[in-house]
């Protein structure tokens, strides 16, 4: 494409005069992705994210060997090797297959948390915020009481009564990672509720149900998408800590934190064993935070003309 | 003939702070009223109340014959609409001023919402090069027009102001309150007006009303007010304060 074409299609996303409602919508995500790609280290975080995703989609493909069925007599506790670049662990799995399909297993925890925690509070939070009186303090007092415990022990609490299994870790870690949610909501919440803005479709005769859903929860959702965004390392080790424990995914599941667990007796002498998933779970983890730092500052409603 | 808007020894509490002590107030259909008064005195309040923003606690409120509850009905909101005067604080941050002027059509299920915005854009004289930006693409007149649009758009009867150009610099003030004084005229909208500016309420109304910490002072028409047949001190005050710095 010429140099001219790019021009004029950045100027079309620019315009002062947006023609349609597509092409607003278009330039304001246009000038979220300049401010978001400006940032290194975001987009660093980024292309983890993006290659966590293509691994898991194509670790079918990517893994040289099973992620189950190991070479009890030939390969157990192999160091790496170009044959098996992460080594082998106790049962001769490639830990390098396991890794890549335990990365379906990260995302399957982090997409499920993060789609059953972050609607909960914002509902939670922005009901509390904008209705006020009673049904704000019995909200916000519930969700104090959630927020009395220390996370990973409340977790542990619930995948005890509900048995383990990574879904229920699942929902332990979802129903404990709720309530900052709600928190951050209620507080945006009450910042735009006096607005003249708000006043104006009260005005228009617009019932509560509907200046939630569609007026304050918009202005809630990227301070939301922010927090969630570098919740998602602290998912990542909650969960990673809930298979240590044995309360999370089940072997043979290759899930990382499962993993680690079962590499503990040999950390001293074959330090791969624990020793690679712990880094994949490092890196992720990194990859998260960066991504959350930049959409931050790329999305916050406070920097900028928004 | 039956009052636009009556009101009846209206008293507002806040938490206590008595905001309005029993205010009476008249307006007749198509005419254009004025209330004046210092901060604090109680107009924004007494505005706000009618438009069901602020709790009333004694006295009621009479619009085209039917009283009001506390609660308003939708058919309520076709009949009253209110200008801010903050226009950077009355818009939606997030919306396009298309979204904007939908809202109130989709919430009283206006089937024609496409004519209805291009009608009220060109009403308030902002192009269709307007409609698809967002509010911080406008300057402070423009969001007043879409403001004044957005008020419009439901067809009402009445339309509340609360200081609606304070907001602005002194040209665009003009072409505001042109704008307003032109739209009353082409749809013989009844209009409250709240202004602490006395040069603007002589100009836009034709009876006005002072004042005064949560009370009525007096009832004034605009010929009174220019020349000067006022009865109480305050009202002196104010209009020796509204004439400015004399040089000595």
């Amino acid at each position: 494409m010429s140099a001219d074409a790019i021009q004029t299609r950045r100027d079309w996303l620019l315009s002062e005069r947006p023609a349609s409602r597509m092409q607003a919508r278009l330039g304001r995500a246009y000038v979220a992705w300049r401010r978001f790609s400006a940032n290194r280290l975001a987009f660093l975080g980024l292309l983890i994210i993006i290659a966590l995703l293509v691994v898991a989609a194509t670790a079918g493909v990517l893994a040289p060997y099973s992620p189950t069925f190991g070479d009890l007599k030939g390969s157990r506790l192999l160091a790496p090797s170009a044959e098996h670049w992460f080594g082998t662990d106790d049962l001769g799995r490639d830990i390098l297959s396991r890794i890549l399909y335990g990365s379906r297993w990260t995302l399957y925890v982090v997409i499920l948390v993060a789609i059953i925690a972050a609607p909960i509070g914002l509902l939670v939070g922005t009901v509390a915020g904008y209705a006020g009186g009673w049904t704000d303090a019995i909200l916000m007092r519930i969700t104090d009481i959630f927020l009395a415990f220390p996370k990973l022990i409340l977790a542990l609490a619930f995948v005890a009564a509900l048995g383990p299994g990574i879904e229920n870790a699942v929902l332990a870690i979802a129903i404990t990672s709720w309530p900052p949610y709600a928190r951050i909501a209620r507080a945006e919440t009450l910042t735009v509720r006096n607005s003249d803005y708000i006043k104006a479709v009260q005005l228009m005769g617009a019932s509560p149900f509907r200046i939630v859903l569609r007026h304050i929860m918009p202005l809630c959702i990227s301070s939301l998408i922010i927090r969630v965004t570098l919740d998602m390392a602290g998912i990542i080790l909650t969960a990673a800590g809930l298979g240590f424990l044995g309360l999370g995914a089940q072997p043979p599941l290759p899930e990382w934190g499962t993993m680690i667990a079962s590499g503990r007796r040999f950390v001293l002498d074959q330090w791969w064993v624990a020793g690679a998933p712990g880094f994949a779970i490092l890196i992720v983890s990194l990859g998260f935070n960066l991504l959350g730092d930049g959409l931050r500052d790329a999305l916050d409603p406070r920097s900028g003309d928004q | 003939m039956t009052a636009a808007i009556a009101v009846d020894r209206l008293g507002v509490i806040f938490d206590r702070f008595h905001a309005l002590k029993g205010v009476s107030l008249d307006v007749q259909p198509g005419e254009s009223f004025g209330l004046v008064g210092e901060s604090g005195s109680g107009k924004s309040t007494l505005l706000r109340a009618i438009a069901g923003l602020a709790p009333v606690a004694s006295g009621s409120i009479t619009v085209n014959g039917k009283k009001l509850g506390t609660r308003r009905e939708k058919a309520f909101y076709r009949e009253v609409q209110m200008v801010f005067q903050d226009p950077y604080g009355s818009l939606h941050p997030r919306q396009t001023v298309d979204r904007l002027l939908q809202e109130p059509l989709a919430i009283h299920g206006f089937a024609d919402g496409e004519k209805r915005i291009q009608r009220a854009l060109d009403e308030v004289g902002l192009g269709n090069g307007f409609r698809f930006r967002y509010s911080h693409q406008l300057s402070g007149g423009q969001r007043q027009r879409v403001a004044i649009a957005r008020a419009l758009i439901l067809e009402p009867s009445i339309l509340l102001l609360d200081e609606p150009t304070s907001a602005l610099d002194a040209s665009v003030q003009a072409e505001v309150l042109n704008l307003l004084e032109e739209v009353r005229r082409r749809r013989k909208l009844t209009f409250l007006m709240v202004s602490h500016d006395l040069a603007i309420i002589t100009h836009m109304c034709g009876r006005l009303m002072v004042m005064q910490s949560g009370e009525a002072v007096e009832n004034l028409s605009a010929d009174d007010l220019v020349e000067r047949r006022v009865t109480k001190d305050y009202t002196r005050n104010l209009l020796r304060a509204s004439d400015g710095f004399v040089r000595a």
